[in-house]
């Protein structure tokens, strides 16, 4: 059986809805996520993302346990869950010695610890599965608004306070030694990512919403250097893992949230070791030269 | 020295029987893996036992998490029920962690599961003939626990399976008034393989094998396409899977979704489906609705 481009590529989204919506959501999720997670990196703040996203459990229990399985309900849980550990979080680095990543440790622990406590004490833990993993063939029109709402609110913040985000990113003590409005703008940037999360959370999970949002950008790291480049590389990366990923899931009956975080994945391997700046050939073949000169 | 402690070790051997001795007065404390097989055990039973069951109603077995609560009714138990056929994989580990020593009885003993590929499907239940032998395997290890009751046990387990015969028939007659070439329905799970089977009803799942996992495109595909090469016009949604996929399915194709149809597990009490016959009866009467609907068309 052979199949031509237009059958590999094409057939699947002009024949089926869900396909196509799916793909709409993939793209919402990596224009938003991709700028996100490159900021993430840049600030040394990798894990924080996987933080964030465990930090949305208990707020999703909450808001289960509260409205049923409703996708409003439970998001609007995360938001404020995952941002109470976010102001906590910053609070403690600010008034104690301890640094920022020790005290989102120990926040999130609690909120995930809280989280499995509500769900496992509040009826069926089933829908709540689903919500870790998510349902990306299954996205209606509310979380298709809410994924597009969200991927443009990143957009329009990152546009119009892209100056003091990079220079936050490049040099976060400087922040510390300034005060008031970038303190502000830290907790703006945290919102931005738990926003993200929530909006991945809808389509994805919440344990593969991260994924979509660091891999891209830490594989963009081997490609690119300036700022804009990188992000730009990694929303290309989220969009080809998006894409991409739900066609193996068509093509290959692979579940879907899996092989789209898998070939994002992929594309972190192949840029590890032959990426253009610093991956495993780059270095071998910069040594090379070195010895030759 | 030694002789004292000997001595000890024999009297706390002689207070760990005194409770198992103390136990021929109470009724039977017997534990079973889900709602639905506690309450058939409950009809057989009737006051000879306390039934309990592990997983509750409106929960889902297979991600079951047991609590030390569980683990001790476990080691209390005088009877352990579960279904058998690989449904309840945590069993065996929890029965071995609890420190119960008694018999741990299949339901579904001596019954020719279906397959599927090459797995069985464990939903047997979802079969009254096979119900049927499930109330008898039941019978026989409750007498076997409780001789003094034997003849009680007989008697209501033989007014039990005589109000599953009724009910056989009445599903029966539902369904012959469907043609069998438009017994067609979709739904989430395939737990109604057996019930498809009994009644001529082919059910299309968009699901794997198991609830926790997640659906491929692939599958989700193929469901869109044989309801609309066969015109389903029926979608189900279980009570304990998520609504997303089949309402995205429904919307795609136009199809109209029924009502609820419980597979794993009762309902609430009150809320339709809360005994065995009771599931059984709204799962019959809801798919027979539908399809009745779509044939008058």
């Amino acid at each position: 059986m052979s199949m031509g481009l237009y059958e590999i590529f094409l057939q699947p989204f002009v024949e089926f809805g869900f396909m196509r919506r799916a793909l709409v959501a993939c793209v919402a999720l990596a224009l938003g996520s991709a700028p996100m997670g490159t900021l993430l990196v840049l600030r040394r703040m990798s894990l924080m993302g996987d933080a964030m996203a465990h930090a949305v459990l208990p707020g999703a229990a909450i808001g289960f346990a509260l409205a049923g399985f409703s996708l409003p309900a439970m998001g609007a849980g995360g938001l404020a869950a995952a941002l109470l550990v976010a102001v906590l979080a910053g609070w403690v680095a600010q008034v104690t010695t301890q640094r920022e990543d020790a005290s989102f440790a120990a926040f999130y622990l609690i909120a995930l610890a809280a989280g499995v406590l509500i769900v496992s004490t509040h009826g069926s833990p089933v829908d709540l599965m689903h919500v870790l993993f998510g349902s990306i063939l299954a996205v209606d029109d509310t979380a298709l608004v809410t994924v597009a709402g969200v991927a443009s609110v990143t957009l329009l913040v990152v546009a119009a306070a892209y100056r003091p985000l990079l220079v936050a990113s490049v040099d976060p003590g400087f922040l510390r030694s300034v005060g008031g409005r970038e303190r502000a703008l830290h907790f703006v940037f945290l919102g931005l990512v738990v926003l993200n999360l929530v909006a991945g959370f809808q389509a994805l999970g919440t344990l593969m919403a991260v994924g979509l949002m660091m891999l891209p950008a830490t594989a963009a790291r081997f490609w690119a250097r300036e700022v804009w480049s990188l992000a730009a590389m990694a929303t290309g990366i989220a969009l080809f893992s998006g894409a991409g990923g739900l066609l193996l899931s068509y093509h290959l009956q692979l579940p879907s949230g899996p092989a789209i975080v898998l070939l994002a994945g992929a594309a972190y391997l192949v840029s590890l070791a032959a990426g253009r700046h610093d991956s495993l050939l780059a270095r071998r073949s910069a040594l090379h030269a070195h010895r030759v000169a | 020295m030694r002789r004292f402690v000997t001595f000890a070790l024999a009297l706390a051997l002689l207070g760990l029987t005194l409770p198992l001795r103390a136990q021929t007065t109470r009724p039977l404390q017997v534990v079973a893996s889900f709602s639905i097989l506690a309450d058939m055990l409950r009809e057989v039973a009737g006051d000879a036992a306390q039934v309990h069951s592990l997983v509750g109603a409106n929960a889902d077995a297979h991600v079951f998490e047991p609590t030390p609560a569980d683990a001790q009714r476990l080691a209390q138990a005088d009877l352990v029920v579960v279904n058998g056929l690989h449904f309840e994989g945590w069993i065996d580990r929890l029965v071995r962690s609890s420190g119960y020593r008694g018999p741990v009885v299949e339901a579904s003993r001596s019954i020719e599961p279906r397959r599927v590929g090459r797995t069985a499907d464990p939903h047997a239940w979802q079969s009254l003939a096979h119900a049927q032998r499930y109330v008898e395997n039941m019978r026989a290890a409750l007498v076997a626990a409780a001789p003094a009751q034997a003849k009680a046990i007989d008697a209501r387990a033989a007014a039990y399976r005589a109000r599953i015969t009724e009910l056989d028939a009445s599903a029966r007659a539902a369904f012959d008034a469907v043609p069998r070439e438009q017994r067609r329905v979709v739904s989430t799970h395939d737990a109604f393989g057996y019930l498809g089977d009994a009644y001529g009803i082919t059910f299309i799942s968009p699901r794997a094998w198991n609830t926790d996992s997640e659906a491929s495109a692939a599958a989700v595909a193929s469901v869109i396409r044989q309801v609309r090469q066969h015109q389903a016009r029926a979608l189900f949604v279980e009570n304990i899977t998520d609504r997303r996929s089949i309402e995205r399915i429904a919307q795609e194709t136009g199809a109209r979704v029924g009502g609820t149809l419980y597979s794993d597990a009762l309902s609430q009490p009150g809320a339709g489906a809360d005994t065995y016959l009771r599931l059984y009866a709204h799962n019959v009467k809801s798919i027979a609705a539908a399809l009745q609907a779509v044939a008058a068309r």
